[in-house]
């Protein structure tokens, strides 16, 4: 059997943010992330603290201010956007999407890294295609329309996509934004499912600390421009979700892990 | 049996002028039809067209530029209509209108914007062409005019012929990047991580629209609607997303919805022929707002 590398992906000294009329507006510094397979990771922060700013940057899609991301110990920024697609996966929210597409068109559209010029599909395509339908519930739904679906219905679309882009690492920006709590918590289910049972390598940004406590494996909290990545038990021993949120408005209870309104 | 000279006539019109016409509508409709759907793809904006986001404006522009532009400029024209100079100035002028409004909509992401610098572009062209006009000899003036009423009649082989390379340089650009645009229909981050190269593919849409629609422009004037309408009316025929589907169905219903313009434009039993882009703009525009009634919101 093949050995699995210990780490997937990793970032040194990262800096990410924005340039804006030529001077660089860094929102998160000295970045130091390891990424391993079969680790369900979430990233947690107040708003604006630049957790989407550091995914998208993770997933290549922005260029960092400083510092290098390694997948499998090669730099990100020399591997070419086809070899990215294998690689990585992600679910981002408000992209310009063709709500035309049916369910089964978007899934299928994760494959064409793998199709030829004509995007047929094979019968390996397909498998993964089924399976990522299968894991993600949406076997009723498969003919039917994004602009038909509710908010959950499509971001679980939107999941089995990237499953049946099928990469060792996925990525997704606030997957539960406007869901209940029980399409949250079966997101996050699901999440910890795939890295476990798929050897997968998941990156997921939340507000939903409490809830993914105790279904993450791994932390990564971003306050005040760093980034600290540990296991929920290590980051709730070390006090930080106490000192969160700002202005001391808001609590955290160690034993309950839960916060509250001081 | 008709004596010869009236025969004769006959195989004129139908040889050299029918046939010539009626490849010449073929072309048009579906080169614009295949425009319009990789722009509705590439700006995410249903309302996307070359006429409409101003590329066929650019068109018109470079045209006026170059039959009005060198009297204005005090040289003499020596330009024949319908040579290799008015589609190269057709194509270069919608190619610099396409690289502006794609500039643009790399830092505007909003479509209400592009729609509205597309319309700008509109207003801009006519305040150029006015100033053109100003300072040309009236002939060169009718010429253009002429020109922009659009026409598919006076199209002589030799013309067909240039238009024919243009066009399927343009198809086949745009064929080559069919996959792209497929997954373009998720948006630029998820086009990006499923291995599209958005700069190349970018530049191929521009490219072969610039080709498409510049070069149709040169020989037939500005035709309104076909390059917008076309796209949606397919789209909701064969409900797909897919462009190995959107793609030939749009060659196919432009050049059908171009034929039919162009035999109502013939006004059969008349003796007069009507301006064909007055024809695409009266079935075209009912045929959006009857899309738009119906659907209450158009997707691209």
């Amino acid at each position: 059997m093949e050995k699995q590398p210990s780490i997937l992906l990793n970032c040194e000294q990262l800096s990410v943010g924005y340039v804006s009329t030529s001077e660089e507006k860094p929102v998160v510094e000295n970045v130091n992330l390891q990424l391993k397979p079969g680790v369900f990771t979430t990233m947690v922060g107040i708003n604006g603290s630049g957790k989407s700013t550091l995914l998208r940057s993770l997933a290549g899609l922005q260029k960092p201010l400083a510092g290098e991301i390694y997948i499998d110990a090669s730099p990100l920024s020399a591997l070419r956007t086809e070899e990215k697609s294998k690689w990585l996966s992600v679910v981002l929210t408000g992209q310009q999407i063709s709500k035309n597409l049916s369910v089964l068109e978007l899934v299928a559209l994760g494959r064409q890294p793998y199709t030829n010029w004509l995007g047929k599909l094979s019968q390996e395509d397909k498998n993964h295609i089924e399976q990522a339908i299968e894991a993600t519930a949406l076997e009723q739904l498969r003919h039917t329309a994004c602009y038909a679906l509710s908010d959950g219905q499509f971001q679980r679309a939107l999941i089995a996509r990237a499953l049946a882009q099928d990469t060792p690492i996925i990525m997704l920006d606030e997957p539960t934004t406007h869901l209940d709590l029980h399409h949250k918590a079966s997101i996050f289910s699901l999440l910890k499912n795939i890295a476990h049972e798929h050897n997968k390598t998941i990156l997921c940004t939340t507000h939903d600390i409490e809830l993914v406590l105790s279904l993450c494996d791994e932390m990564i909290v971003i306050q005040q421009n760093k980034a600290q990545q540990d296991t929920p038990q290590n980051l709730i021993e070390s006090g930080i979700f106490e000192q969160l949120f700002p202005n001391n408005r808001i609590g955290f209870d160690k034993t309950s892990r839960r916060f509250f309104i001081k | 049996m008709g004596d010869d000279s009236v025969k004769e006539a006959w195989t004129y019109i139908i040889l050299d002028y029918r046939i010539p016409k009626a490849l010449a509508a073929v072309l048009t409709g579906s080169g614009l039809a295949v425009a319009g759907l990789m722009m509705q793809t590439l700006f995410k904006n249903p309302l996307a067209g070359p006429f409409v986001l101003g590329i066929s404006s650019g068109a018109s522009l470079g045209v006026a530029f170059f039959i009005l532009g060198g009297s204005a400029l005090g040289l003499t024209a020596v330009i024949a209509p319908n040579s290799w100079g008015t589609i190269i100035a057709a194509s270069l002028g919608s190619f610099a209108v396409l690289s502006v409004v794609i500039l643009v909509a790399a830092r505007v992401r909003d479509a209400m914007a592009l729609l509205i610098i597309g319309l700008m572009f509109g207003s801009l062209t006519s305040a150029v062409v006015s100033i053109l006009a100003y300072f040309s000899p009236a002939e060169e003036l009718q010429r253009y005019m002429f020109w922009s009423f659009g026409s598919l009649g006076d199209i002589s082989w030799k013309a067909l012929g240039i238009l024919s390379v243009c066009y399927f340089i343009g198809l086949l650009l745009a064929l080559s990047i069919t996959k792209s645009l497929n997954s373009l229909l998720l948006g630029d981050h998820y086009a990006q991580t499923l291995g599209v190269s958005l700069q190349k593919s970018r530049f191929i849409i521009l490219i072969a629209t610039s080709i498409l629609a510049g070069s149709l422009t040169a020989f037939v004037g500005p035709i309104a609607f076909v390059g917008l309408a076309v796209p949606h009316l397919i789209r909701q025929w064969f409900t797909a997303s897919n462009h190995w589907v959107l793609m030939p169905a749009c060659i196919l219903g432009g050049a059908v919805l171009m034929l039919l313009c162009d035999i109502i434009a013939q006004m059969p039993w008349f003796a007069f022929t009507l301006p064909i882009n007055a024809i695409t703009s009266l079935i075209g525009a009912p045929i959006v707002i009857w899309l738009l009634i119906r659907k209450k919101k158009l997707l691209f």
